[in-house]
């Protein structure tokens, strides 16, 4: 009896409750700091930074450097290329994750290993690898180019004579005149490289986990395959996909080294607004200069506020 | 609508899943594969559902007479469910039930009153009336698992195929749902054939028990003839607990080299025993939970362990405690030629079986 009252004595003047992992709290704020201050020293601070030298003379500077018509030019080739990037990795990235999650083929871990190519390849190889390729000395030529595509420029160019496809005549004009190097083709060239893994490495482990069933039971129910793809496959992986675009069209605004090989630099022409901010610092114009790039830091902040929103909205689907 | 399989085979890569195997199905009947992973049963029904194609040039599916073998799934009328379920995470449980019926062409689909009047039917067979709204991830294994029955049974199939149906439930449910299938195919009186690697499940709920093994079948029968009039050693290790022997040590007619099988309930315990056929052993154990007294037993010639299963009244009456010793006689043995001799259904000595009866006892 007296053994049992001194042992729920000594229950009850226990002050913390035992946890599993006995590590000293000394460690855990040591490791919280450690972290913190790490984000705040190579994150945070520059970050601030590039606000607080875009605003250093005021709006009214800041505001001012946007109405640089080179600079309106770097904002919207920007725009032109990552929407000529992202739907165009958007598909390649579903059928690249499509074929490896839901089929057996030879040649499938290969194919997985190339995905993640760019992720280990320099940039500024991939810009000089296209520059090697479509350049006067390259292996494929203008002239080349030229020849090859001449049966598509006789189509395209009957096709925009055409009622109602006149907007097809930027491209019969393109396979006509064909220029990729120093051109936006091999700006969208050098992005597309540098950006595809990101759909698919995004797609493949979810599409991996979920399995082939759910599409299994669909065409057993007479879905056709588009049906399938439609209203199972697609719907399973909207979130992801979202993600994977997000993602993808942030690095295909912010890419600066193979962009920088392929582009030429051609002021007003071929820069994107990275490019175009190098230029404006190496030309001391440092209030233009960080000012489009609070355009990229805030393009970055939008895409972490969507990237959260999408990972809270998931969460909740499926508590 | 009966279902035929003939001269199946599928191999993949170097390995081969299904080699030569014919199977028929008769209308309205209730029929499980049942065999050990890896026997080929799975891929059995996906290639009856389409969902799998047999060997180019090998073999033939006829539903009803009619040759379906390169239909595609979704045009053979099947209705299939899967292991896991694999409901439509991102639809409710009214939505999953009518997809069959809402993918269907233009020409073809019913009405969406209609369709609305069929899901509601359903869910009231399977008594989840209330649930029409939720989504799959808000319900039990149970409850899914019928909702993935009722998603099948919506386009009407002529034939209802169930992979491992009740493999990822728990005891109990199992058991309740297990129930609920067969009053519910009789009911319906729909051609049903349903994968299991579980020979509780197969006799307890199917008319007709189809066993394989390593890409063939190797039985087909009641679950009685099965279970009683094995056709094969395989057979009657798989249905349920056996005593396997190389001899008994005693004389038994043809039993040189032979394997010798004895069900634990046919093992008859005594205390003393004159008679020419017993063996002597001793109790390693004795469980006493349950239904019945099951006895570990260890023989004392060659310490060969012996199973056995005797009422618990018996178990009484005896008395017996681990560690002592006491005589067991066989009242019914099934013998098998050894391997290599064994040729089909013939060498099935079931009128050798009970060679050695004990003439004491008889129970």
């Amino acid at each position: 009896m007296a053994a049992i009252v001194s042992r729920l004595e000594r229950a009850s003047t226990r002050a913390a409750p035992r946890r599993a992992t006995a590590d000293s709290p000394a460690l855990k704020w040591t490791l919280l700091t450690l972290a913190l201050g790490f984000l705040l020293v190579f994150l945070v601070l520059p970050l601030v930074a590039v606000f607080a030298e875009a605003l250093r003379r005021g709006v009214g500077a800041y505001l001012e450097a946007f109405q640089d018509p080179d600079t309106f030019a770097a904002i919207r080739l920007t725009l032109i290329v990552a929407a000529s990037v992202v739907p165009l990795n958007l598909l390649f990235g579903v059928a690249a994750a499509w074929a490896i999650a839901k089929y057996e083929f030879k040649g499938k871990a290969l194919l997985t290993t190339f995905i993640d190519l760019p992720f280990a390849v320099s940039p500024v190889i991939a810009g000089l690898i296209y520059v090697l390729i479509f350049s006067a000395h390259g292996w494929f030529p203008p002239e080349a180019q030229q020849v090859l595509f001449k049966p598509f420029a006789a189509a395209s160019g009957w096709l925009a004579s055409q009622p109602g496809f006149l907007w097809l005549d930027p491209l019969a004009y393109w396979f006509e005149q064909p220029k990729i190097i120093f051109h936006t083709t091999g700006i969208v060239f050098a992005t597309i490289f540098v950006t595809f893994p990101f759909v698919a490495r995004e797609l493949i482990p979810l599409m991996q986990a979920q399995g082939k069933d759910e599409e299994y039971a669909a065409v057993t129910l007479g879905a056709s395959g588009w049906q399938t793809f439609r209203r199972v496959t697609l719907p399973n992986v909207k979130w992801g996909l979202f993600y994977g675009v997000i993602l993808c069209n942030a690095r295909a605004m912010g890419e600066f080294g193979a962009v920088a090989v392929v582009s030429g630099k051609i002021r007003g022409e071929t820069t994107t607004m990275p490019l175009h901010i190098e230029i404006l610092y190496n030309e001391y114009l440092f209030v233009s200069a960080f000012a489009v790039a609070s355009l990229l830091a805030l393009l970055a902040l939008v895409t972490l506020v969507l990237k959260s929103a999408i990972e809270w909205a998931h969460s909740r689907r499926h508590a | 609508m009966s279902v035929i399989a003939r001269n199946i085979t599928k191999t993949f890569g170097a390995y081969t899943a299904l080699a030569d195997v014919s199977l028929e199905v008769p209308t309205g009947k209730l029929v499980a594969l049942l065999g050990p992973s890896g026997s080929g049963k799975t891929t059995l029904l996906r290639i009856i559902a389409g969902l799998e194609f047999a060997d180019p040039g090998s073999g033939r599916i006829d539903f009803h007479g009619q040759d379906v073998t390169d239909t595609p799934a979704g045009r053979r009328g099947v209705g299939f469910v899967f292991q896991h379920y694999a409901l439509f995470r991102h639809m409710t449980v009214a939505q999953n039930i009518a997809f069959g019926l809402t993918v269907r062409p233009r020409k073809e689909r019913p009405p969406q009153a209609k369709i609305d009047a069929r899901v509601k039917e359903l869910l009231k067979l399977i008594q989840l009336e209330d649930l029409g709204g939720r989504y799959p991830s808000q319900l039990s294994g149970g409850q899914r698992q019928r909702v993935a029955l009722a998603r099948a049974l919506a386009v009407d199939p002529k034939v209802l195929l169930l992979d491992e149906p009740f493999g990822a439930l728990d005891a109990r449910v199992r058991k309740d749902l297990r129930r609920w299938l067969r009053h519910f195919q009789r009911e319906i009186g729909v051609t049903t054939i349903f994968v299991t690697h579980d020979q509780e499940e197969a006799l307890e709920l199917a008319d007709e028990v189809v066993v394989m093994n390593n890409a063939k079948i190797e039985q087909v029968g009641t679950p009685q003839e099965v279970y009683d009039q094995p056709a094969s050693p395989f057979v009657i290790e798989f249905l349920g607990n056996v005593n396997r022997f190389a001899a008994l040590g005693h004389p038994l007619p043809g039993a040189g080299g032979d394997a010798l099988y004895v069900r634990p309930h046919d093992v008859d315990i005594q205390r003393d025993y004159k008679g020419e056929h017993g063996i002597r052993v001793r109790i390693e154990h004795v469980f006493s939970a349950g239904n019945y007294g099951r006895l570990a037993l260890v023989r004392t010639d060659n310490h060969e362990t012996i199973d056995a299963e005797i009422s618990r009244a018996r178990l009484a009456e005896l008395g017996l405690r681990a560690g002592e010793e006491a005589w067991v006689v066989f009242r019914h043995i099934r013998l098998f030629p050894a391997e290599g001799k064994f040729t089909e259904r013939d060498v099935v000595a079931d009128d050798a079986a009970p060679a050695v009866a004990d003439p004491g006892r008889g129970i």
